[in-house]
């Protein structure tokens, strides 16, 4: 037993704190989970989603490829469209950009900008993207555009969920 | 730690006289209940406040999910119910605290009352404390329609047909209430949101206030 003693103050102060902590964080605790439930769900990895773009028809000039798909939003359900620029690169390698500028998230679109011509071109902040999706230095993009995973379903174009360029 | 950042703000804002003129008082020995068990009955006070405290806790949470529109109300609490965490805990404290609010203000009601408490000076207090219960059968009645299922549907029906049935103005109430001459939909749940979220509970702090100043003014009743 340690020399010092406890007062009755002391004791009492700890008790009755300790009791409602205990009390108070029983009450917070199930309201607190329930506020950060969607920062610790963890979203499901997209499925691909088949496009009306016929592979064989895919050239070296980027096309704009909209898709469609059924988009679950806690208690909203809704069809969305994506966008994606589809193109072929030079060792006929199918590469599907994701339009959504690194920089703050508008949207690009290609060739757009008469003094940049065959670039991806962001209109909120002039970002620039080279063909192949890379940010041109000097422009406000910090990073590549994204790259849909994408599988051939019977000719057609299936596009999975956009995902960060490693290493680019 | 603690200590150290307390000391440095009441050393410049003397805070200390503030919060003891508040917390820091004697309790009169008739009111303890360790000298006297019966003295129980003056809990029913301190326990409304601490339900309604939960309450206005789990309310604030609740909103993060809920939509007040005839299209998402009732989807938007079987989401939060069903697939987030804790939801039905959530709710449950709000939908069963809101039943004990009225049982334990019922309560300090039933004390006051046998004890003569609201007499002579404290007559303005009842009168507050009267204010207030009727502000809470009011949260309880607006509450009621928020989920918008049947059980909420139709007693929403017949409670604007009761005010309806005012004298002369009945019917300007009830469109006053329900946002429509015939129609108890989208305008009557965004009223009745706001009504629940906004103005009562703005009421109900405003009231709340003056009732515990004048406990404090007035201080507890003498022993009978």
């Amino acid at each position: 037993m340690s020399k010092q003693r406890v007062t009755r103050r002391q004791f009492l102060n700890y008790t009755l704190t300790g009791v409602g902590g205990f009390m108070a964080a029983g009450m917070l605790m199930p309201m607190v989970r329930f506020a950060v439930d969607p920062v610790l769900k963890h979203n499901a990895a997209g499925d691909y989603v088949v496009t009306k773009q016929k592979i064989d028809e895919i050239t070296n000039e980027p096309v704009r490829v909209d898709f469609s798909f059924e988009q679950k939003d806690a208690w909203y359900t809704s069809e969305v469209t994506n966008t994606a620029w589809v193109y072929k690169d030079e060792n006929g390698e199918i590469v599907a950009l994701s339009p959504v500028c690194k920089h703050l998230g508008c949207t690009v679109d290609w060739n757009t900008d008469a003094t940049h011509p065959e670039h991806f071109f962001c209109p909120c902040h002039n970002g620039l993207y080279t063909k192949d999706g890379v940010n041109v230095p000097g422009t406000p993009p910090a990073a590549p555009l994204d790259v849909y995973p994408y599988k051939d379903v019977d000719g057609y174009l299936a596009l999975g969920k956009a995902e960060p360029r490693k290493g680019a | 730690m603690l200590n150290k950042i307390y000391d440095w703000v009441d050393e410049r804002l003397d805070i200390t006289p503030l919060w003891r003129d508040i917390a820091d008082h004697e309790v009169p020995e008739h009111v303890n209940p360790a000298h006297h068990f019966s003295a129980f009955v003056y809990c029913f006070g301190g326990l409304t406040f601490f339900v309604t405290v939960i309450q206005i806790l789990s309310g604030m949470f609740l909103t993060m999910y809920y939509v007040p529109d005839i299209k998402n109300a009732w989807e938007s609490i079987y989401y939060l119910q069903n697939e987030v965490a804790f939801g039905q805990i959530v709710r449950g404290m709000h939908h069963w605290g809101a039943s004990l609010v009225i049982v334990m203000m019922f309560l300090h009601t039933l004390r006051v009352f046998f004890q003569g408490a609201y007499k002579k000076p404290r007559e303005l207090n009842w009168i507050v404390g009267v204010l207030i219960f009727f502000v809470m059968l009011a949260l309880g009645l607006t509450g009621y329609l928020l989920p918008w299922d049947m059980k909420a549907l139709f007693a929403t029906k017949v409670t604007i047909t009761i005010i309806e049935s005012v004298p002369f103005i009945g019917e300007y109430l009830k469109i006053l209430i329900a946002g429509h001459s015939d129609i108890i939909g989208a305008q009557t749940i965004t009223r009745f949101f706001a009504i629940h979220v906004f103005f009562l509970p703005a009421a109900l702090f405003a009231l709340m206030a003056a009732h515990f100043l004048m406990i404090r003014k007035q201080g507890i009743s003498g022993p009978l």
